[in-house]
């Protein structure tokens, strides 16, 4: 008896400095996912990061073409600003509801987040294939060049967003609340609130201060 | 070996992840966020088209409206606090937030000064 809590001891203290840790052991799974995918949202939002580095220097750069001021429309930026916020929001109320096993309200935030999803996708395209129409497509200037890649990288962000949305109803309604499908969730709310937090960027970048100038 | 200090690691929160709360702080956290945030934005979008300030002022507004949105998105919806449990979560950010600013202020601080020493194409010609 005396030997094994000795032994224990001296696991707990290897270096003898006095201090005793009590080591819970290694970290959860879904912490270790959660971490993981962090990192993976950080490096993401390096890569926007490269592509507003970009915007900035090109966006005087209009080659005759159309300045920032005379292509956007700031009604639709708005909608669009309040779609992907309300979007985040109940995406935040999905995840409440699933972290307390709650069908009706993981089903219902879920699809009101898909729903302000493909509202936001609905108005970036048309913008698009206005801008097209007009001649104005990315190969006008580099300042468009660099807005499409831009606004475009992060509607693809939001479409990938969109179809992960749908597959994590899909998995919920095959196979339950599992911890493997919990930790999914977790991970696309967290993809789906970078977004956000990219979008504020994007809004406040590009349409703001483009408009302004 | 009764002098010992005993100490208890912790283990971290995930990303994401909140203290044990009740339901209700819970959502009472997600609601303050996205009252914020809109509060946030509209100024945004005001401040944007006003005649009422300084004009200048409006980029630098923009830009400090921007990561104030950011910080309230941060604290809010993905609960990034400063607590013991977040400090890798707090650490990755920081080095992630280090090369955004590297990437960014450095493209924005290099190019201006080539701009600014390269004269455009036609000066160049004429200048031979």
């Amino acid at each position: 008896m005396s030997m094994t809590a000795t032994a224990g001891r001296a696991q707990a203290d290897p270096h003898h400095i006095g201090v005793v840790i009590e080591h819970p052991g290694p970290a959860s799974k879904r912490i270790v996912t959660a971490y993981g995918f962090w990192i993976f949202l950080l490096s993401d939002i390096v890569m926007f990061s490269c592509f507003f580095a970009a915007y900035a220097v090109l966006s005087g750069q209009t080659a005759g073409g159309p300045k920032g001021s005379e292509i956007f429309e700031q009604g639709n930026v708005a909608i669009e600003t309040v779609c992907l916020l309300l979007s985040s929001f109940t995406c935040g109320m999905a995840s409440i509801a699933a972290d307390v096993r709650n069908r009706f309200w993981f089903y219902l935030g879920m699809a009101v987040t898909c729903v302000l999803g493909v509202i936001f996708l609905v108005i970036e395209f048309r913008e698009f294939a206005d801008l097209v129409a007009r001649g104005y497509g990315p190969s006008r200037s580099a300042f468009l060049t660099a807005f499409f890649s831009l606004v475009g990288c992060h509607g693809l962000h939001v479409s990938a967003g969109v179809l992960w949305l749908l597959t994590m109803m899909a998995q919920v309604f095959a196979k339950g609340f599992r911890a493997d499908v919990l930790r999914r969730m977790m991970c696309f709310a967290l993809f789906w609130h970078a977004l956000d937090i990219i979008w504020v960027g994007v809004f406040s970048v590009v349409y703001l201060l483009g408009s302004g100038v | 070996m009764s002098d010992q200090m005993h100490m208890h690691a912790e283990h971290d929160l995930a990303p994401g992840d909140e203290e044990q709360h009740s339901v209700g702080v819970r959502i009472l956290g997600y609601v303050i966020g996205l009252a914020l945030a809109l509060l946030l934005t509209g100024t945004s979008f005001f401040i944007a088209g006003t005649d009422l300030v300084w004009q200048p002022s409006i980029p630098v507004a923009l830009i400090v409206l921007a990561i104030a949105q950011m910080g309230v998105h941060l604290v809010f919806f993905l609960h990034i606090t400063t607590g013991p449990d977040n400090t890798n979560n707090v650490l990755a950010l920081a080095f992630g937030l280090l090369v955004v600013f590297l990437v960014v202020g450095g493209t924005v601080w290099i190019m201006a000064h080539l701009n600014a020493n390269m004269p455009p194409m036609d000066q160049i010609m004429r200048m031979q």
